[in-house]
């Protein structure tokens, strides 16, 4: 406690850091993966390729890809980009097959019921199937959620500044506070996003309530 | 009691002509069924025309390709001359009235909203689109109460009467009704019949309305067309004709089936006149 209250500035700047490293990626993530996840959904000749393609980015350890992003986008090695564009193909490895089975998870009789009353395809999409595909796609977003947010400490191996350094400067100073520390607020943080997306999609989708109460 | 069809005649020049006309239209979906087989009918403006057959013989898909939800394989279907294939398909289906077989509302839209589709995708304000939906749900028998329930909280005749709503919703001129009634009891599809030819007095739609009930079909059709499997037509007429005069075995066998409950008579029980149909069972008592 008494480290805890002499460091809390210090904590709190790797909190926020935190914060910044994980929500661009989960967001990113999101908006990458509905499109693709919508066009494997449709298509049976895209959906093998999309989802076999995008399943292996989750293969490439992480190491190596913190050196190769680098490398292929110009970022500098340290930079938050090279953390923040990692964890978006992540994400995207899991979300993109998670949003092609909420698209497929859209009763095909409601899509020709909203055809059949004159939405456009572009309406059918937006007011239609990605609200019904809410609930399954809100499923694979927190799992992406709560591992972006325990992956993002990975980056303070090779210095890129998270509630993770608490780990690696604790262990190297030999300081259990600071370990526990990072542990806690690092699943704080997990639970508090993921409480964000359930409320956010509770706001989003008042029918589910409304149905599942009666 | 069918020499005088249900629906109220009205006059032609009321408003712009609205004829469906089926020109040999053929069906084969992909995997090879043939649903519709050469099937030519036309469907006079202001009118009722409903279409009676048994499960699979193709009444769907014909209603399907007014608004181009399904294209026929060869054939045409125009709307007052003008091949349907020619119009955009977003605009003709917003412009046509339809209930689908099984109510086919959007689950994450209140009832409202539901009845309010098509004028908020014609850009009507919500406010407008909502106050008239509710009007609507009144119009149909509903009470406006279940307004802002969703679909799932609604028992399947009140959906079914939602969807009614919300085929009217937009005004239309062309109204495809797919067993609409389906999924109400004899007392309440009575009443929503009673309650359709009264609204169709005053409206004057032209409708295509499909039903395996023959009863259903002489109770609101200005003519009748009975339809074996591949849509192929036994016969049509204005209903008085097809009861009194089946063109076949078949379209015998179908009125035969609502016949049984036609064919009223008389029994005398503790004094009172009590009708019976055509098993014997009793159907009421006679006022003299
Ligand atoms: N999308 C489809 N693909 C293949 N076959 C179909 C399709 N839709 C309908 N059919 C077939 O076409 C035939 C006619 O179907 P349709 O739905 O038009 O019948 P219906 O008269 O409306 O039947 P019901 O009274 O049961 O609703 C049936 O044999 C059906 O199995
Ligand atoms: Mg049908």
């Amino acid at each position: 406690m008494n480290w805890l209250s002499q460091n809390l500035h210090i904590v709190g700047q790797l909190l926020a850091d935190h914060l910044f490293l994980s929500i661009p990626p989960i967001l990113l993530s999101l908006l990458i993966s509905v499109p693709l996840g919508r066009l494997a959904a449709g298509s049976p000749r895209l959906r093998t390729p999309l989802l076999t393609g995008t399943g292996l980015l989750y293969a490439i350890p992480s190491l190596p890809l913190f050196i190769i992003i680098p490398a292929l986008f110009g970022f500098s090695l340290r930079s938050p980009a090279t953390m923040i564009t990692a964890l978006t193909l992540y994400g995207c490895a899991l979300l993109v097959r998670g949003a092609a089975d909420a698209f497929s998870s859209v009763p095909q009789d409601v899509r020709l019921a909203a055809a059949a009353t004159g939405h456009s395809r572009w309406g059918l999409f937006w007011t239609v199937e990605l609200p019904l595909a809410g609930p399954v796609l809100l499923s694979s977003l927190r799992v992406v959620t709560v591992s972006t947010v325990s992956l993002v400490t990975v980056g303070a191996v090779i210095g890129i500044s998270s509630l993770g350094t608490l780990f690696t400067d604790g262990f190297q100073r030999n300081i259990d506070a600071s370990i526990v520390t990072g542990i806690v607020l690092t699943v704080v943080v997990a639970f508090a996003l993921d409480a964000l997306c359930v409320l956010a999609a509770r706001w989003a989708m008042p029918w589910q309530r409304a149905v599942s109460r009666a | 009691m069918w020499d005088a069809p249900g629906i109220v005649g009205l006059p032609d020049d009321r408003e712009e002509p609205r004829v469906i006309e089926f020109d040999a239209v053929h069906k084969e979906y992909p995997d090879g069924t043939v649903a519709v087989e050469r099937f030519s009918l036309i469907v006079p403006s202001h009118r009722v025309v409903a279409l009676v057959g048994s499960s699979g013989s193709g009444k769907t898909t014909l209603l399907r390709m007014v608004n181009r939800m399904v294209d026929p394989s060869s054939g045409t279907v125009s709307i007052d001359g003008v091949d349907v294939r020619s119009m955009d398909r977003v605009k003709l289906r917003r412009s046509i009235g339809y209930v689908l077989q099984a109510g086919g509302l959007l689950p994450h839209r209140s009832v409202a909203d539901n009845v309010a589709t098509v004028p908020v995708l014609e850009g009507r304000s919500r406010r407008q689109a909502r106050a008239d939906a509710l009007g609507l749900l009144e119009r149909v028998g509903l009470d406006t109460a279940l307004a802002d329930r969703y679909p799932a909280q609604l028992s399947g005749g009140q959906q079914q009467r939602v969807g009614v709503a919300r085929a009217l919703a937009a005004d239309p001129n062309i109204l495809l009704m797919d067993e609409p009634f389906g999924a109400v009891d004899p007392i309440v599809r009575d009443q929503l019949q009673a309650e359709m030819r009264a609204l169709q007095a005053d409206i004057g739609k032209t409708i295509v309305f499909v039903t395996h009930d023959i009863g259903e079909a002489f109770a609101l059709g200005d003519e009748v067309v009975v339809l074996r499997t591949g849509a192929e037509i036994a016969q049509q007429g204005a209903p008085a004709e097809i009861l009194a005069n089946p063109a076949d075995d078949f379209v015998a066998s179908f009125v035969g089936a609502g016949t049984a409950q036609r064919t009223l008579r008389i029994r005398q029980v503790d004094g009172r006149d009590v009708v019976v149909d055509g098993d014997g069972r009793p159907t009421g008592v006679l006022e003299r």
